[in-house]
């Protein structure tokens, strides 16, 4: 069998009790403020996260040995509706310019003071050497398994 | 199509909890239980289904079963990236909350 397999793209959402001018600037200007401390590709400490406010602006990593991790570009940013980063890390969780997948993330006014925030990350058939990514990721022993019990923890305590 | 039911598969908390813990190395059903506050036939009835999902396989090691995550294809990463988003927009909410709050409270 040779059918092409295209995996649906990850979907999440979240509502917020802040307008959507309010969710827009705390998810580009705030980054830093909320990414999480481990989502990071370098293996020094994240320091700083960064979304350049504009198109064609980086988002990237600054790690604490002085570093910077690019994790791709701005492809839109639509204050306070829409924002595109280009998601280019690659099969072995490095940075690789000539990939492309997509995160779309989209703020949708409720009313009553409340913004629904959606995000989709599509084109993961793209990262073609997924099953390998997926080892380091997971598996690696400086991967990123395991860390999602401690972003959990972050996230609630 | 193993997607879904690889998505389904760990949607149970547990479960989930049991492919965490396959996520820091190869492990055995005991090694496993000793970790999670669930018996050893509880832990193997949850490998069947990350089995049968497509996202761990198992060998013979001497006596015991040892358990790993399937490097292959999509769907272990897939996985990942949907929990990776969920926790990154969980902390979103959050620090939205918490300058909520100092707003209010000023």
């Amino acid at each position: 069998m040779t059918a092409f397999i295209q995996p649906a793209a990850v979907r999440r959402s979240v509502t917020v009790r802040v307008s959507r001018e309010r969710a827009f600037s705390v998810f580009t200007e705030g980054f830093d403020r909320w990414w999480p401390r481990s989502h990071t590709i370098s293996d020094s400490p994240l320091k700083k996260a960064v979304i350049e406010p504009r198109v064609g602006g980086r988002w990237f990593g600054l790690s604490e040995d002085g570093r910077e991790s690019e994790w791709g570009d701005v492809l839109v940013f639509e204050p306070p509706a829409r924002l595109v980063l280009a998601w280019r890390i690659g099969g072995q969780w490095t940075y690789d310019p000539n990939l492309l997948t997509e995160v779309e993330v989209t703020f949708t006014d409720l009313g009553q003071g409340q913004t629904r925030v959606d995000l989709e990350h599509r084109g993961l058939e793209r990262l073609g050497a997924a099953g390998e990514a997926a080892r380091v990721a997971i598996a690696g022993p400086e991967g990123w398994g395991g860390l999602l019990e401690a972003f959990r923890a972050a996230a609630e305590g | 199509m193993t997607y879904g039911r690889a998505l389904a598969a760990l949607a149970d908390d547990t479960r989930r909890q049991v492919f965490e813990q396959l996520a820091r190395g190869p492990r055995s059903v005991s090694a496993i239980a000793k970790e999670l506050p669930v018996t050893r036939p509880a832990v193997s009835q949850h490998l069947k289904v990350l089995k049968e999902a497509g996202l761990v396989l198992d060998q013979a090691e001497g006596t015991r079963r040892i358990y790993q995550i399937d490097p292959a294809g999509l769907g272990p990463l897939r996985a990942w990236l949907d929990q990776f988003w969920g926790v990154a927009l969980d902390a979103f909410a959050a620090e939205v909350e918490r300058t909520r709050d100092e707003e209010q409270g000023q």
